[in-house]
């Protein structure tokens, strides 16, 4: 994995989001609905996905990373901004153009007890896309593609004419990546693929997806909100809060050197399963819950729980962009963080 | 706010009696569901105790028994279904389970209370939490309606919710996930109990909030010098808290020990496996280490260790009999025929 990592500066991304906002209006009234205002779940979002990279996406509940994915794939229409997939973009097709971009970009969900149609065979849901995209295998093909899939995805192929009911959360989330895998898409998004599982399940889908994106070359959205596991897949990692990208970067950028005092604080407040080291951690607890995305705090919207907040970070909102005291070092802080008063800080204890 | 009644009403002076020996004892503890498929053994001979003072840590995955042992002490098991066909509870060296369902009422809530993981379903939605936290005192200790509400802002600034006075009238849904856990915290203090049960209180929380109630929880633990029983599948909330830890795997603990030494040298290889398995922040590690196949089905658990078709050092005897916990050190066991291998390899 390690290899693929090269500096993304050179190479052509295969998904560019700019500026990507989506409002879910609040309406008062039966009759005559009158929009009194609109939580703004994702309030002007960018970033790019190159080709074989997984960019883990991590945040809160509430911070609108689910909305992404479902933005991304066109689940939502996007209130504004653009998705450009290989350069074209997608946020606003709809019908046949739609279809045909979406063959490339799968989802696999966070539920694999809800994601499956427990009245249809295995064989039926692997093999549902097919129906859609006929083109994709020949009708007689279809069965045998289906047993491929399952083998491929760890599955015993003879499976295909079990329900979901008699398979585990572990075997039933294999099923739902074997569904996404099943048009050979160069895009997979993921939303909180292992969530649901056990730990020792979790280590094994992890695995099987590491070894899928080598296979068949596969780009990886990965969101998350156990930031070991996003640091674990991802080449690149962007942190979210309250509809706002606050920072993203390597993985090394973000867990060795955050920037942003959201990040350091998300990073701190994990617990390490190790207690010689836990003991030894500085811990940044926050005060405070984040506030509501209906009525977002004006300029930084951090500011309501950051010990650095100032009049400043009232008033204008930071970009994201790299702080100016590393701008042009060579120093691993110098990557995109929204904050007024970066600043480097080693919060995760990493020798 | 009346800061000095508060104190005097909620650290009210513990029994001395509770140093030393242990406040809670389980001793050979089964518990059996009876379902149309079969007979569920979801627990099977439990051993543990846990001081006052003491955070016990009880580890496990899904279906490992580590909750049904928490409702079994705290008497709140369907029965039927369940059945407990053997063990002892001991508090204070009496056994709950032979107590008449008068005597076990007086102990649940004033010496034994629980934390759940769902505060939101845990809640009723129709009732203000001031109302619910003011139960507590109504029904166990006769207060009238207007002390009991000023008992509940007593509790509510206690755990440290913002202008508890205002809000004492909201609803549950009117609080976020966290002020809701905190509710819950000081629904189970609100009586002083002994010991505090509290099971996955943290998992439906995000971190930085997790972070907030792991840290309120110990706290309040300090003050009142309770016993803490923390049932979770977190390998790391368990490392910041713990004292002991006990493993849990199909019914069974599996392994037991103080939580440094269970962390640097595990002894059973379902806890080394699990140690490997999990990701770690302060590392990028190339293939995560998996534990292979799946848990147990309870109503066909394997013969012999339950852990042995997913174990790499299983060998013939594995298959056949049943491991005892073996003695490790003081304060530590491990139910593996090879756990001198595991510790040292």
């Amino acid at each position: 994995m390690a290899e693929s990592l090269t500096k993304s500066a050179d190479r052509e991304p295969i998904l560019q989001v700019r500026n990507l906002v989506k409002h879910f209006p609040l309406t008062q009234g039966v009759l005559f609905k009158k929009q009194v205002g609109a939580v703004k779940a994702v309030d002007g979002i960018s970033f790019d996905l190159y080709r074989g990279e997984t960019l883990g996406i991590v945040g809160e509940s509430g911070c609108g990373k689910s909305t992404v994915a479902k933005l991304l794939m066109n689940l939502e229409r996007a209130t504004a901004g653009e998705v450009f997939y290989k350069g074209e973009d997608i946020s606003k097709l709809s019908g046949r153009a739609l279809k045909t971009v979406r063959r490339n970009i799968q989802m696999v969900f966070q539920d694999p007890y809800t994601s499956l149609n427990p009245r249809m065979t295995v064989g039926d849901i692997i093999g549902e896309p097919f129906d859609i995209h006929p083109e994709a295998a020949p009708k007689g093909d279809r069965r045998r593609k289906v047993q491929e899939l399952l083998d491929v995805v760890g599955l015993n192929p003879e499976y295909v004419n079990r329900y979901p009911h008699q398979f585990s959360g572990g075997q039933r989330q294999r099923i739902g990546i074997a569904r996404g895998l099943a048009l050979n898409p160069e895009i997979i998004i993921c939303d909180e693929p292992v969530s649901a599982l056990d730990v020792s399940v979790q280590a094994q889908v992890i695995n099987l997806m590491e070894r899928l994106q080598d296979e068949f070359d596969l780009s990886y959205v990965f969101i998350a909100h156990d930031l070991s596991i996003v640091r674990h897949i991802s080449d690149r990692v962007g942190v979210m809060y309250l509809g706002r990208m606050a920072e993203i970067g390597t993985d090394q950028e973000i867990y060795e050197h955050p920037t942003h005092p959201y990040t350091q604080a998300l990073l701190s407040a994990v617990p390490v399963p190790d207690p010689e080291v836990s003991g030894a951690r500085e811990r940044i607890i926050l005060s405070g819950d984040v506030p509501s995305p209906a009525n977002p705090p004006s300029g930084c919207r951090f500011r309501t729980r950051c010990w650095k907040a100032q009049d400043k970070c009232a008033e204008e909102t930071p970009l994201l962009a790299v702080p100016a005291p590393f701008k042009d070092t060579d120093s691993p802080a110098a990557h995109d963080s929204a904050c007024h008063f970066a600043e480097e800080k080693d919060v995760v204890g990493a020798a | 706010m009346t800061t000095t009644e508060k104190t005097a009403a909620v650290s009210a002076p513990r029994t001395p009696e509770a140093a030393g020996s242990p406040l809670l004892q389980v001793r050979d503890l089964h518990v059996e569901f009876h379902t149309r498929d079969g007979v569920v053994k979801a627990v099977n001979g439990v051993n543990y105790s846990v001081s006052a003072g003491e955070t016990l840590a009880v580890l496990g995955e899904s279906g490992s028994g580590k909750s049904v042992t928490a409702q079994a002490i705290m008497g709140i098991l369907d029965m039927p279904p369940a059945k407990i066909p053997q063990g002892e509870i001991l508090f204070r060296g009496e056994d709950m389970l032979k107590m008449t369902v008068e005597q076990r009422r007086r102990v649940r809530g004033a010496k034994i209370a629980m934390i759940f993981q769902d505060a939101l379903s845990s809640l009723n939605p129709v009732l203000s939490v001031g109302y619910q936290l003011g139960e507590m005192f109504r029904v166990h200790q006769g207060l009238s309606k207007k002390d009991a509400k000023a008992k509940a802002i007593e509790l509510m600034d206690k755990v440290k919710i913002p202008a508890a006075k205002n809000r004492v009238g909201d609803y549950p849904h009117q609080f976020s996930g966290g002020m809701r856990q905190r509710i819950m915290i000081a629904m189970a203090l609100a009586l002083e109990p002994d010991l505090i049960i509290a099971d996955e209180p943290t998992t439906a929380l995000d971190v930085t909030v997790q972070a907030q109630v792991m840290d309120l929880l110990a706290e309040l633990q300090r003050e009142y010098h309770m016993g803490l029983i923390l049932i979770t599948h977190d390998l790391g909330v368990v490392a910041d808290v713990a004292d002991k830890i006990a493993v849990m795997y199909a019914g069974r603990i599996v392994e037991n020990a103080p939580v440094r030494e269970l962390y640097k040298n595990p002894a059973h290889p379902y806890t080394r496996g699990l140690l490997d398995s999990i990701p770690r922040l302060d590392q990028k590690g190339q293939e995560l280490y998996a534990i292979k196949g799946l848990p147990p089905n309870l109503l066909h658990v394997p013969s012999g260790c339950a852990f042995n078709p997913r174990c790499p050092m299983a060998q013939d005897v594995c298959r056949t009999d049943v491991p005892a916990l073996a003695k490790v050190a003081d304060g530590r066991g491990s139910a593996c025929h090879f756990w001198k291998e595991t510790l040292h390899g």
